[in-house]
């Protein structure tokens, strides 16, 4: 991109640029915490985490609403195109993405909640691993889109596989404690729970890799994304009779 | 790509060239205003040509026609072709090829003459029509072509200049069509009309490209995403990048295209 024309001839048409810029940091950083703030909570058994949690849940949906009203009236006032146009659309993609992110994470701490009430479940250091990378990718996604960072985004969407078998290995582990001991059950339950709500989250971050390709080159990705989720096909038999 | 499909009518990019232009230069005087331009306008596809003041996009519609032949020093070299054939070439009849490449201009200018008169000169002077009913009925074609005829017809025997803005422009798209061209060349038509008359020109050149070639000069981008198949982006006297509509406006190729489109530099 040339540098000299980096700027709009309308500065206040620049100013809304750079707003849009803002509210998509902003909640970033929010879902980035309230995912942390959840798996803290899951981790250390804490049940009154959750309830800040939702709370401060209701902040990224209302920096979403703020996002997508001018996105709007950015599309009515300004009839953007090109790259600008670009721009606005994967604004409100990715806010979108972003809210959901924060309404997931709020969903493990309410599950946190419960599983503090329950007696310690087996330890599966597997969901642990799928925590840490999941809040390693989000991070990563939004390093990239901040900084128009390519490389670092290709690297989040091809990790979505790595997410999958992860998410796979949980199933299959949380499949056999709840068999081998039925009082696991219920803990076990909201475990899953808590592990599809991660590997849910790692999607959306795919989706804001796809959403930042698209952007930058107003293409999308060339390739199908690997996909390792064999959970759906995952049959686990009972050990010995 | 389906849902798309319903509403677009893209370039084909397939249509047989109507218009080529071939390393074409203008001149006017020492001034190099359009430098080594090749361009295809492809029939019945509307093509906007767009660009900075000064870009020499008017200078390049009005070598199709050959009007740039009226003006002082103005010097025109390079190949320009109508189905094929030459613009230039000796043996052809520049008022022919005027019938043939019809021009609207930016103020609507009818003649002083009444609205029947106004459609019917073309043809008379061409000796279209033999006889009156034949006249009537070119008239009536014409204007109903030109969406004119419901408020045109009460009236034929007035004035053309009695009729507003955007009907006198219509009646300029009327007179146009009247001695049935191939194309029809638009020199920011729509500049001097209010948005409602714009909206119904733009209406107009829509349903004019089943039948003609239509190149329209605008200064409006909304306007050439609105009514074209391809965009041409001139600049500095330069054709700079040429393409689908759609492309043009969602994905340029050429960063001075993206600059100038998004209001960056102009």
């Amino acid at each position: 991109m040339t540098q000299e024309h980096h700027e709009h001839i309308s500065s206040v048409y620049d100013s809304e640029l750079e707003k849009l810029g803002k509210l998509l940091a902003q909640m970033g950083g929010l879902a980035e915490t309230q995912l942390d703030a959840a798996m803290d909570a899951v981790v250390r058994r804490d049940g009154e985490a959750a309830l800040a949690i939702k709370d401060k849940d209701r902040d990224i949906d209302a920096l979403e609403k703020e996002t997508e009203a001018l996105v709007l009236r950015m599309l009515a006032l300004r009839q953007p195109v090109a790259n600008d146009l670009r721009l606005v659309v994967s604004t409100l993609k990715t806010a979108s993405d972003l809210e959901r992110v924060g309404d997931y994470a709020k969903n493990i701490a309410k599950r946190a909640s419960v599983l503090a009430q329950l007696p310690a479940a087996p330890s599966t250091a597997v969901i642990g691993r799928l925590g840490r990378l999941v809040q390693q990718l989000l991070k990563d996604v939004l390093d990239a889109y901040l900084q128009r960072d390519m490389a670092k985004a290709t690297a989040v969407w091809e990790a979505d596989a790595e997410v999958d078998a992860l998410y796979t290995a949980v199933f299959r582990e949380l499949l056999t404690y709840m068999m081998e001991d039925a009082r696991n059950i219920t803990a076990c339950t909201h475990l899953l729970f808590i592990a599809k709500n991660l590997e849910r989250i790692g999607d959306h971050s795919t989706n804001i890799a796809e959403t930042l390709r698209f952007m930058i080159s107003g293409q999308p990705f060339e390739e199908r994304r690997p996909k390792d989720d064999a959970s759906n096909y995952a049959i686990v038999e009972p050990k010995g009779g | 790509m389906s849902a798309i499909a319903e509403f677009a009518e893209p370039s084909t990019g397939t249509n047989s060239p109507m218009v080529v232009a071939r390393d074409v230069n203008v001149h006017y005087g020492q001034a190099h205003a359009l430098k080594h331009v090749d361009l295809d306008i492809l029939q019945h596809e509307v093509t906007a040509l767009i660009g900075p003041s000064g870009c020499g996009k008017s200078t390049f519609l009005r070598c199709i026609n050959r009007m740039n032949d009226v003006i002082d020093g103005c010097r025109v070299t390079g190949k320009i072709e109508l189905e094929g054939a030459d613009i230039y070439d000796k043996r052809l009849d520049v008022v022919q090829l005027r019938a043939r490449v019809g021009m609207v201009f930016q103020k609507p200018n009818p003649f002083p003459k009444s609205i029947y008169d106004n459609v019917a000169y073309g043809p008379r002077i061409h000796g279209v029509a033999r006889t009156k009913s034949e006249m009537d009925e070119i008239v009536e074609v014409s204007l109903r072509r030109a969406g004119l005829w419901e408020e045109a017809k009460d009236r034929l025997l007035k004035p053309g200049t009695g009729l507003s803005g955007g009907q006198q422009q219509r009646l300029c798209i009327a007179r146009a069509i009247a001695v049935n061209p191939e194309v029809i060349l638009m020199d920011e038509p729509c500049s001097a009309l209010d948005p409602i008359a714009t909206a119904k020109i733009e209406d107009l050149i829509h349903e004019l490209r089943q039948n003609f070639t239509i190149v329209i000069v605008t200064h409006s981008m909304q306007q050439a995403a609105r009514v074209s198949q391809r965009t041409a982006f001139f600049h500095l006297g330069n054709l700079v990048e040429v393409g689908p509509t759609e492309q043009i406006f969602t994905n340029p190729h050429d960063d001075r295209t993206q600059g100038y489109i998004t209001g960056r530099f102009g």
